[in-house]
């Protein structure tokens, strides 16, 4: 593999963050190459969720670096520059978060439209290809509450798509799905995920994060515990915490 | 943990995590109740149906004091009914005059009121609930003595009328109820709808003009409406400072009868009017409240 030549798209050094008194990153270092995929386990409250809104602006940090393709994150400030970073890092939360007042159409071409101030008419046409991928051709003109949860997640993905973002953050988008429509969302990031895009996603399918990444990291308390390809760490972690955490897991 | 009690602030966290959303969503819909229900008119059928007993009781009481050679008190009240509904229609126009002025003023005010400039929140915020807490009756005395009679401008002299100097008094407390109206359905909007705009790139006036607005006014809607009733029965109140509304032109007619016994029919008569057409928006605004609590 060449990934080790390439210059990374993401690189994150040293991060620290903290929310008032509480340190919840305690200095995380991991870069992902372009077209990779890196799945993030660990506990709750480890940090998981914070690392990846830093990624994309949306918490700032307190110490070491963050790039993403050409953007240095830690030293973006206005809100125009994080705009310009976002149009390049779509993030997709658990809840999927669809807005509510517009059919799953709509708020796919919502932020092509208004944002990248693209053609009304290129962007329905994408968007309407977006919504096929995912497999909801026939929902395009339904509205969010209409939906099951698989549906609205894979339309937050189509969503998020739309932008053609560089790198895609994905934080435990099947956590709040049953087991069924797990299935459905899995299927469509296995093939954004073999379509080459950069993939971070904080999972607690491991078999998923075995098929699928690179890497894995274990985190736990803010830092990186344990990483390595899956096969390594899923079947022959080295540290205590990460065997202990397995065990109560698999 | 330790039982609440009804009128304990919810706690901000709990020990229970899965609890959290919907702690969070509790707390959120008790601000927005807060804001927006200070007075809600909660008219009922019973309401109508005691009016209707005391207008029987005061033309009852009216008729027995009736004197020979005089008209009975339901020809007396059907000879004044077209004056009195012509006073009616301009305790309405002035209602709506001061509805929409308050409401225009009111929006922006409701937006400043979520400004990231801390001068303009404050400000934003004080104006509100100045406006929010004086008693109508004494801006609407304000309104009528602290406002020139007439104003001049390019030469030209242009008299403003009481009944404008009290539409403006009124549209103040509107103004400044629909601000907080504005504020709580803003504020009970989720969190990551901002956050998922945010992510899609979306800039903070998108986002509220875009996502955030669009999801408020079926929220906005049923406290609007019954500030609307509110204010309706309200504009009574200009006839205290000189305006020929329903009111005023009530205390005008017992006057030139000059008869006893008459007060309570003519009044509760005024009521029932008021009644009649404050109660449809009353009972659509409780429906509206019930099918978007269902939807929510
Ligand atoms: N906005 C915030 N303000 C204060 N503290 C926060 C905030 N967001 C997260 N935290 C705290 O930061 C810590 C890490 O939270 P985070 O959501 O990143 O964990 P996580 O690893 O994603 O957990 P989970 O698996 O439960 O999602 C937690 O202790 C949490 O209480
Ligand atoms: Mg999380």
């Amino acid at each position: 593999m060449s990934a080790a030549s390439a210059e990374p798209i993401v690189d994150i050094r040293d991060v620290h963050q903290s929310f008032g008194k509480v340190e919840v990153l305690k200095g995380i270092s991991l870069s992902v190459p372009k077209g990779g995929v890196v799945c993030i386990i660990g506990p709750s409250g480890s940090g998981k969720s914070t690392l990846l809104r830093c990624i994309n602006g949306l918490v700032p940090i307190d110490q070491g670096s963050i790039r993403v393709a050409d953007f240095y994150v830690h030293k973006l400030v206005t809100d125009q520059e994080k705009i310009a970073l976002r149009k390049e890092v779509s993030i997709i939360f658990q809840q999927y978060n669809l807005f509510p007042h517009k059919t799953a159409l709509e708020n796919v071409m919502m932020a092509p439209v208004h944002v990248l101030k693209e053609n009304k008419d290129e962007v329905r046409v994408r968007a309407v290809v977006l919504l096929k991928k995912v497999g909801l051709s026939a929902k395009a003109d339904v509205y969010p509450g209409e939906l099951s949860g698989g549906q609205q997640q894979r339309v937050a993905i189509a969503r998020s798509l739309a932008m053609r973002p560089e790198v895609m953050l994905f934080d435990e988008v099947t956590a709040a799905l049953d087991p069924e429509t797990v299935k459905e969302v899995l299927n469509t990031i296995r093939e954004l995920a073999q379509e080459g895009m950069t993939c971070m996603l904080v999972t607690h399918e491991m078999r998923f994060a075995r098929e699928l990444a690179d890497v894995v990291y274990f985190t736990d308390g803010g830092v990186i515990v344990e990483s390595g390809p899956p096969a390594e760490l899923f079947d022959r972690p080295v540290k205590e915490r990460t065997r202990a955490f397995l065990s109560q897991i698999l | 943990m330790s039982r609440l009690r009804w009128n304990d602030p919810l706690p901000q966290a709990t020990d229970l995590p899965v609890l959290l959303p919907a702690a969070a969503r509790l707390a959120r819909n008790s601000a927005a109740q807060r804001a927006t229900d200070a007075f809600s008119l909660h008219l009922l059928p019973a309401h109508g149906v005691a009016l209707l007993v005391l207008f029987l009781i005061g033309c009852g009481w009216a008729e027995a004091q009736v004197q020979p050679g005089q008209p009975s008190i339901l020809a007396t009240l059907w000879k004044w009914t077209p004056v009195l509904l012509r006073g009616f229609l301009f305790n309405l126009a002035i209602s709506a005059v001061a509805m929409a002025a308050g409401t225009i003023v009111g929006l922006f005010l409701g937006f400043a009121q979520i400004s990231l400039l801390p001068p303009v929140r404050k400000g934003a915020w004080l104006t509100t609930h100045f406006f929010r807490n004086a008693p109508w009756l004494v801006l609407l005395f304000y309104c009528m003595f602290l406002l020139p009679f007439q104003v001049t401008a390019f030469g030209m002299t242009i008299p403003i009328p009481d009944w404008i100097k009290a539409t403006l008094g009124l549209s103040l407390p509107v103004m400044a109820n629909v601000s907080e109206i504005v504020r709580g359905a803003i504020q009970s909007i989720p969190t990551t709808q901002w956050e998922s705009a945010a992510s899609l790139a979306f800039n903070r006036r998108q986002t509220l003009w875009m996502i955030i607005f669009p999801q408020c006014i079926k929220r906005m809607l049923p406290p609007w409406m019954n500030l609307y009733a509110i204010l309706t029965m309200a504009t009574v109140l200009t006839s205290i400072v000189g305006v020929n509304e329903m009111m005023g032109l009530t205390r005008q007619a017992l006057s030139a009868e000059n008869r006893s016994g008459l007060l309570l029919a003519f009044y509760s008569y005024v009521l029932f009017w008021f009644f009649l057409y404050c109660y449809p928006i009353a009972r659509w605004t409780v429906r509206l409240e019930a099918r978007y609590a269902v939807n929510d």
